[in-house]
């Protein structure tokens, strides 16, 4: 899997997911639970807006010297015995990852939850290699188990209630059909499949919530445990990180774990955080022999500097797609990219390019939910918008009525006399379709629109032309202002 | 205190009720009240769309035709945001900077205007009917008006405001959103209006006209009893018991 699922257009993808109710109602009961959940857990922080502004502070700060602190993060990665490795794009990483699979005959991998190997497709890199890889976490394995693509970028398999996966187990995994479909039971069942699994690996490979660059760790924020044996039974362990991801120390992870977890799932703190820093050491009885940190550009180095450097103070917690009224209805898979939701539609086609995606910025109505809910003050709606703006005025490629409607209005909307001219005669035009005061079936551009909802007819007198009138009557009266003016004693002020 | 109405395009063309209570509720309080006629749109449909050097035009008559007046109100969450994004989209501009940060300066909803300027947080009015009220987000979440329309309803004799649920979710209109992505918008606003039914309200209560014109659009075609009113429309009521 790369960052794009299927060859397939946005409005197609759209439309099939608008018709999945299952879809939509597991979505929209997740959003609910996270989206309340998340309000809560900020709440109990005190300030949260201060505590925003400390995590924008610490993001900016590291992408602002983020060539120091990665050299900083090498460094000690190397002086505490690991490995790295910096790639420039997915296949050089995947290249790298595959010799050291190669190099220890690494036949069993597994993997804990990590968005970045799913963007570079490694899974499909080392199946090549021969190598069998699981992924163990829940929700991956129930995708893994089916074939599917995740939806979101914490919860991937989101889009699935407990039903569904229940029926999927049963398919694949000698679940009993009359067993329970709550989540505890299902887990359990997983769990006992996973620990042979882990017992076998010769390989783990995770992800990496932040690099911490002045001690050379790795950190690992999950809720399963599985990261913790992802990293400590195989003899081999490779993180893969986005090369945006760290912090100077251990002082800042603090801050942003603690944000990280209450914004994802209104967690005051998750069930693990692990803390790696090289491989095994001399004394230590767990861990694995050998540490690799594979440090992955593919683009981001482009979008650093830029208009759109923001997005990569993301700490991928989700909030913005768990409060997206957009996403809440399409879900993530309509998104064609593994990064769904306001971020995925900021991200995508800075990875990925606007052929394929330029649809995505569109994808929103600027309610701005996205950018209130980020817990490092992403302007993600303003970023949206500036998509638009780039694909009008630097691609071109904006729809030619849409370019000629938008040039209309500006030479219309400049003028008074132009614009009042303009709202005169429009008012006219849409008579022939005006009944009861409305257009239930209009001509051109309120077309999209009266398919869904009724529009109002513009009124006959114009409340510029009321004014007019009014003033007029003044004139002629001597009046001044044709409204009483309130009885004082009736006012209260504060 | 002389305030100048920015009435939007929408109240000019098709809420003109809401243009003439919004100068009423004003002079009602004592303002005097101008409609500067140069004004035109204030840019967000074609600025939100991406055609921001179109949309500096109409933007620029906006800032000439305000500049000099003394207050600017406007009956709409999402067009006073508009005012308040001039000085960022003319902060490169040597005439314009200034004289956007000058006119955002003294730019202001409606609601917050009443509350937060005139210091007035019971306009007198009474109406007695159950409503609900939709905050509109660019009101809430970019302009951070939350409280002046609520302070100002619950001292509205008689009146019932009932709490909307899911109330911060977007009702869907979003401008050319609307038609863009018609099918998504849909959705949204169906939502909204579910939501707005179950309270069994006899309004729903908004303070922007883009909603307004969305969910009540919708109402009607669904063939909903349920209709909106603008929040000036409820001020601005004196009903007997």
């Amino acid at each position: 899997m790369s960052i794009q699922f299927y060859d397939k257009k946005f409005k197609d993808t759209v439309k099939e997911n608008l018709e999945d109710d299952f879809m939509r109602g597991a979505v929209s009961a997740a959003q609910n639970r996270l989206h309340n959940g998340r309000l809560k857990a900020v709440e109990e922080l005190g300030d949260w807006e201060q505590w925003r502004n400390h995590g924008q502070e610490i993001r900016q700060n590291v992408l602002k010297h983020l060539d120091y602190y990665l050299n900083e993060l090498a460094t000690n990665v190397e002086k505490a015995g690991g490995h790295v490795f910096f790639a420039k794009d997915g296949d050089e990483a995947n290249t790298y990852i595959r010799q050291v699979a190669r190099d220890k005959g690494a036949k069993r991998v597994v993997k804990s939850k990590s968005m970045v190997t799913e963007e570079i497709s490694l899974n499909e890199a080392l199946e090549k290699e021969g190598c069998q890889v699981l992924e163990t976490d829940l929700g991956e394995y129930i995708l893994q188990l089916e074939g599917d693509k995740p939806s979101h970028i914490v919860a991937p398999s989101l889009h699935k209630n407990k039903d569904q996966i229940k029926e999927v187990f049963v398919d694949q995994l000698a679940y009993p059909s009359e067993a329970s479909s709550e989540a505890g039971p299902l887990a359990r069942h997983v769990r006992t499949i996973l620990r042979d699994e882990f017992l076998q690996a010769d390989l783990g490979i995770t992800g990496c919530n932040f690099g911490v660059a002045d001690s050379g760790s790795i950190c690992l924020v999950t809720n399963e445990g599985n990261a913790g044996l992802v990293t400590t039974i195989p003899k081999t362990h490779i993180a893969v990180m986005g090369m945006e991801r760290l912090v100077p120390s251990m002082k800042e992870l603090e801050v942003l774990v603690n944000m990280l977890t209450r914004s994802a799932v209104g967690q005051k703190m998750p069930s693990y955080v692990n803390i790696i820093t090289g491989p095994k050491r001399a004394e230590e009885v767990d861990g694995p022999e050998e540490f690799h940190l594979v440090i992955l550009d593919n683009g981001r180095s482009n979008i650093l500097g830029g208009d759109f450097q923001e997005v990569l103070q993301c700490i991928r917690c989700g909030a913005c797609v768990n409060t997206c009224p957009v996403y809440r209805h399409i879900g993530g898979h309509s998104y064609n990219s593994i990064y769904s939701g306001p971020i995925g539609a900021v991200l995508t086609p800075l990875l990925a390019g606007y052929d394929d995606y330029k649809e995505l910025p569109y994808a929103s109505s600027l309610c701005g939910a996205c950018t209130d809910a980020c817990p490092v003050k992403i302007p993600l709606h303003e970023l949206l918008r500036k998509h638009r703006e780039v694909i009008v005025e630097k691609e071109g490629k904006a729809p030619i009525a849409e370019s000629a409607m938008m040039k209309m209005f500006e030479i219309g909307a400049s003028s008074s006399p132009l614009y009042r001219f303009g709202t005169k005669i429009a008012t006219k035009a849409v008579k022939p379709f005006t009944k009861n005061n409305k257009i239930t079936k209009g001509p051109g551009p309120i077309k999209a629109w009266t398919d869904v909802r009724d529009f109002p007819a513009p009124k006959e007198e114009r409340l510029r032309d009321w004014f007019d009138q009014r003033e007029k009557g003044e004139k002629n009266n001597g009046k001044n202002g044709i409204f009483t003016k309130f009885s004082e004693p009736t006012a209260k002020t504060t | 205190m002389k305030v100048s109405l920015f009435a939007t395009c929408l109240v000019d063309l098709f809420q003109t009720d809401v243009g003439k209570a919004t100068v009423e509720l004003l002079e009602t309080l004592g303002c005097e009240v101008t409609f500067p006629r140069g004004q035109v749109c204030c840019g967000q449909p074609a600025y939100n769309s991406g055609y921001t050097k179109d949309a500096k035009e109409p933007m620029k008559k906006m800032i000439d035709t305000f500049i000099d007046e003394e207050w600017v109100v406007t009956p709409s969450g999402s067009c006073a945001t508009m005012f308040q994004e001039y000085p960022h989209i003319f902060k490169d501009d040597p005439i314009y900077a200034e004289k956007a940060q000058r006119l955002a300066d003294k730019t202001y909803e409606l609601t917050d205007f009443i509350v937060n300027v005139l210091n007035v947080t019971d306009v007198g009015a009474s109406y007695h009917h159950r409503v609900t009220y939709h905050p509109s987000c660019h009101m809430t979440r970019l302009l951070g008006v939350k409280d002046a329309p609520l302070t100002l309803l619950k001292n509205v004799k008689g009146l019932e405001l009932v709490d909307l649920p899911n109330s911060y979710n977007c009702c869907g209109f979003g401008g050319t959103f609307s038609v863009k992505m018609g099918n998504i918008s849909e959705q949204m606003v169906d939502e909204k209006v579910n939501c707005a039914v179950e309270t069994d309200a006899e309004y729903l209560i908004a303070s922007d006209g883009g909603c307004i014109m969305n969910i009540d659009g919708r109402m009607q075609r669904r063939g909903e009893t349920m209709r909106t009113k603008h929040i000036v429309e409820i001020l601005t009521q004196h009903e007997g018991v």
